[in-house]
């Protein structure tokens, strides 16, 4: 192909930001408030980010509604992860997510409040007061619409600070200078005219959120297709912790919609065919309020044993209609409707069916706290790409270790956000000049946009999809065995190498759907691939990857991150580096592995 | 003398008929809008026979479509779940979002679908919503305060937080805006109900110091007053909010400085 058949419009900031959605915007107005030119590119309007989905609230031990404390935060965290997550990271991320909240409030998020006028706090699970005594209420809440209060005002103040947006802009790949190896810029298309589009920068962040569409039944947006870590992944950049994908206990049955674990927190009950509330046997402690691997694994037992709901009995039930019109109007008005639409039920009167649905990556591009970009490079377990950050769900800080605890995932992106602004800040100065690259340097890129906009093989974007979810949703969900895994590896890769008979439909450029499908498939079977093949080598349960044929924690062997690199063939290379136990000061102290109990 | 008919190049003209695949079970006829930028010519509507036996929202069946008979039929579409607004549309004469529209809620029969009239199309389904975007960044829709803030929240009573419901929740879906017969006769100059809805949000939110600026900035002929209470917007508004509300608010409070 000839390269020169795309006329391709170059682009020049300070930094380059890929994605709007929570911490696409965070960082991104931090940056322009620091005096950086910054381009956000992005491939939906960013009130159409998945983060407007998120209910029930962000974590903050302000302390609003009775005793709190980020150290009981960072313990609870470190447990939730099951010992997986960096110590060091989790520890700035509690505490700065006290002062990253009152900037949210500042910002003008619409809080909902207590009597005094406080930011009202709701329990969630895995969420306790001194380590494990009493439950916290730390879910700082816009009703249950706390993703889509802070994404509209975070795009706002991104309005009010003037932030350059390119809206409807696909990113394709990320470019690599070939004589440094060093991430230059992103290749994209512009959705609406159908052209070419190079955005060079000083620094790349990634904030392209997860890859939740690998799975068929998924609370995650249509557009949750992982396009960084596709890119990443294709640039040579290892992933991390892939296997831990977060199932939410309470998707809506059939549709897969998320119901909040705000609902639990605000006193809502699971309850089996038997109408026994069966969370009292799994943790007897908190009940319904454990974290959400163990939450998602008991409705899957109660499944299996032939305790489930309905003529398959194949779901649960959550109660809440107890919790009365008012309490539900005023606090769940939200998830009200979503179960009246998807459901077709009457919260003030029936229970909704639910089942464990996939939810979250904890894993993602590793990076260190400032969001830069890390890898293990010999002996060195954190070498720091230059030009390249990740912040979000895309990234893997580590924060939420083997398991995210509710309301930390908001709060993730507020916190790496506004770090990863600060880091920019400090090591960009405005307006750089930029280094004279090769001529062919687009090449690599163009030459795979071209070839996937002339894909002409036998099998079309939509079943090869199909064919991936349905892969992943068999082999790789809630409960794992040696044997799926194999037979998931062995799946995944056929899939992986069908992808070479992918064919576009779609001749044209402008917003042409089908071929940015098949790119989005092309991003989400690299990291599918990934997540399995890490699952496979890991003999363990930890956190969101439970093994049924090896049901302990192996902290002597396992307690690592996984590290894999995945090439354009489909072959997996994995690694792992070490967890930091340590935290970032003296303020507070290493929690150690326990066995983790709820 | 006043023109009547669409334009030669904009009548929407007859396109392809897909019946529905052999075996299929519950069979439903859409008709779709489409127009190709790259092919150019007059739109035309394609006409579907879909089995719609697995569908339970008008999106199912758009993506039915899109990846079982035609992928290059083109929508946006995020969420599926009524909160992002990708999906905005218009719906057998009714603007709405196509994943939280029921089948069984539409009428007997054939389901007509094309974009939300009066926005310039870019292909199919999708229109272009930058003047739409612009309007909204117009109105300053930031928190404007200069009193200076601690290290604390500023407080905010139940009460004052309340005025808020029914305000915040705009997905920006455009469905009112576009439903507005008002807004098709003056969309360069009349604001809209959407983004009025949303100027009202900042006006009624206690910690917002500019309430004076912004109802100066809205006491305009055109801005607001091209509001003839038709109330289109609020009987199509898809999340159940009321604009039309908003705007007799803001009209009211400019109102009673001006007595």
């Amino acid at each position: 192909m000839s390269t020169e058949a795309y006329k391709v419009e170059n682009h020049q900031y300070d930094v380059v930001i890929i994605g709007a959605g929570g911490a696409g915007l965070r960082v991104a107005l931090g940056l322009a408030e620091a005096g950086l030119s910054v381009a956000c590119v992005t491939k939906v309007f960013p009130t159409r980010s998945h983060t407007v989905a998120a209910q029930g609230g962000i974590a903050a031990a302000l302390g609003n509604m009775g005793e709190d404390d980020w150290r009981y935060h960072f313990y609870d965290t470190v447990k939730g992860g099951d010992w997986l997550g960096d110590q060091d990271a989790i520890e700035y991320m509690c505490r700065e997510a006290i002062p990253a909240v009152i900037e949210l409030e500042h910002f003008g998020v619409p809080f909902s409040r207590t009597e005094d006028g406080h930011i009202y706090q709701r329990p969630f699970g895995g969420h306790t007061v001194r380590h494990g005594e009493g439950l916290a209420q730390r879910a700082c809440a816009a009703a249950d619409r706390t993703g889509h209060a802070i994404l509209h005002t975070l795009y706002t103040q991104a309005l009010k600070h003037k932030v350059k947006f390119f809206v409807e802009f696909f990113v394709t790949d990320l470019v690599t200078d070939p004589r440094s190896g060093d991430i230059t810029g992103a290749l994209a298309i512009d959705l609406s005219e159908g052209n070419v589009h190079y955005f060079r920068g000083h620094a790349v962040i990634l904030a392209t959120g997860g890859y939740g569409r690998t799975y068929l039944s998924c609370t995650s947006a249509h557009t949750c297709t992982g396009d960084g870590g596709g890119a990443a992944l294709r640039a040579g950049i290892a992933m991390q912790d892939l296997e831990f994908v977060q199932f939410h206990p309470t998707g809506i049955y059939g549709a897969g919609c998320l119901i909040t674990e705000g609902v639990r927190g605000e006193g809502g009950y699971l309850t089996n065919a038997n109408g026994e509330r069966f969370m009292e046997r799994y943790a007897p402690h908190v009940k319904d309020l454990a974290s959400r691997d163990v939450v998602s694994r008991a409705i899957t037992i109660e499944i299996r044993e032939g305790r489930g709901v309905g003529e398959h009995k194949d779901h649960v039930l959550l109660n809440l209609a107890h919790l009365g019109a008012d309490t539900l109007h005023e606090r769940l008005p939200g998830i009200s409707e979503t179960a009246r639409i998807f459901a077709g039920v009457d919260v003030t009167k029936q229970p909704i069916p639910v089942l464990p649905t996939a939810h979250y990556c904890m894993g993602g591009i590793p990076t260190n706290l400032y969001g830069q970009v890390v890898q293990k490079v010999g002996t060195d377990n954190d070498h720091i790409v230059p030009g390249l950050f990740a912040i979000g769900e895309a990234a893997c800080v580590s924060v939420h270790g083997a398991n995210r605890l509710g309301t930390n995932s908001l709060l993730d992106l507020i916190v790496f956000g506004r770090a990863a602004a600060q880091r920019c800040a400090e090591i960009i100065k405005p307006d750089t000049p930029f280094a004279q690259l090769p001529t062919d340097v687009l090449d690599p890129a163009l030459s795979r946009l071209d070839k996937l906009r002339h894909a002409k093989g036998g099998t079309p974007t939509a079943v090869l999809r199909e064919k991936m979810q349905r892969t992943m949703q068999n082999d790789a969900a809630v409960f794992r065995t040696a044997e799926t895994l194999k037979q998931g590896c062995e799946r995944i890769d056929a899939v992986y190498a069908q992808f070479e008979d992918v064919h576009v439909s779609d001749p044209s450029l402008i917003w042409n759907s089908d071929l940015m499908e098949t790119f989005e498939l092309g991003n989400l079977l690299v990291q599918a691939v990934g997540t399995m093949h890490s699952a496979a080598a890991r003999p363990e349960t930890r956190g969101a990857h439970a093994r049924d044929d090896f049901p302990e924690r192996d902290d002597a062997n396992w307690m690592k991150h996984t590290l894999v690199k995945v090439d354009h063939q489909g072959q997996c290379a994995l690694d792992y580096r070490p967890v930091h136990t340590q935290p970032l000061d003296h303020e507070v102290e290493t929690i150690p592995p326990a066995k983790r109990v709820y | 003398m006043a023109q009547f008919r669409l334009p030669q190049m904009s009548r929407v003209q007859k396109g392809n008929y897909v019946a529905a695949k052999p075996g299929a079970k519950k069979v439903r006829k859409f008709k779709i809008y489409r127009w190709d930028p790259e092919i150019g010519g007059n739109p035309r509507t394609d006409t579907f026979e879909v089995d719609v036996s697995d569908c339970a929202m008008v999106l199912d069946v758009l993506l039915k479509i899109k990846n079982t008979i035609d992928p290059t039929l083109t929508l946006r579409r995020s969420c599926r779940e009524g909160v992002c607004g990708s999906c905005s549309m218009n719906i057998n004469g009714e603007n709405t979002l196509a994943c939280t529209k029921a089948l069984d809620d539409l009428r007997e029969g054939q389901v007509n679908i094309y974009p939300l009239p009066h926005m310039p199309v870019i292909r199919d389904l999708v229109p272009d919503f930058s003047h739409f975007y612009a309007q909204y960044a117009s109105i300053q829709p930031w928190l404007k305060t200069d009193s200076p803030v601690g290290s604390r929240e500023r407080l905010q009573s139940p009460k004052d937080r309340k005025k808020l419901d029914g305000l915040y929740e705009c997905i920006l879906c455009a469905c009112c805006t576009a439903s507005c017969p008002s807004y098709w006769w003056n969309p360069d100059r009349f604001l809209g109900p959407a983004v009025l809805l949303q100027a009202y949000r900042w006006i009624s939110d206690s910690r917002d110091e500019a309430t004076g600026q912004r109802l100066d900035e809205l006491d305009d002929p055109f801005k607001l007053y091209r509001c003839h209470a038709i109330l289109n917007g609020t009987n199509t508004c898809p999340k159940g909010l009321n604009p039309s509300k908003a705007i007799a608010q803001i009209k009211r409070l400019i109102a009673e400085r001006t007595i």
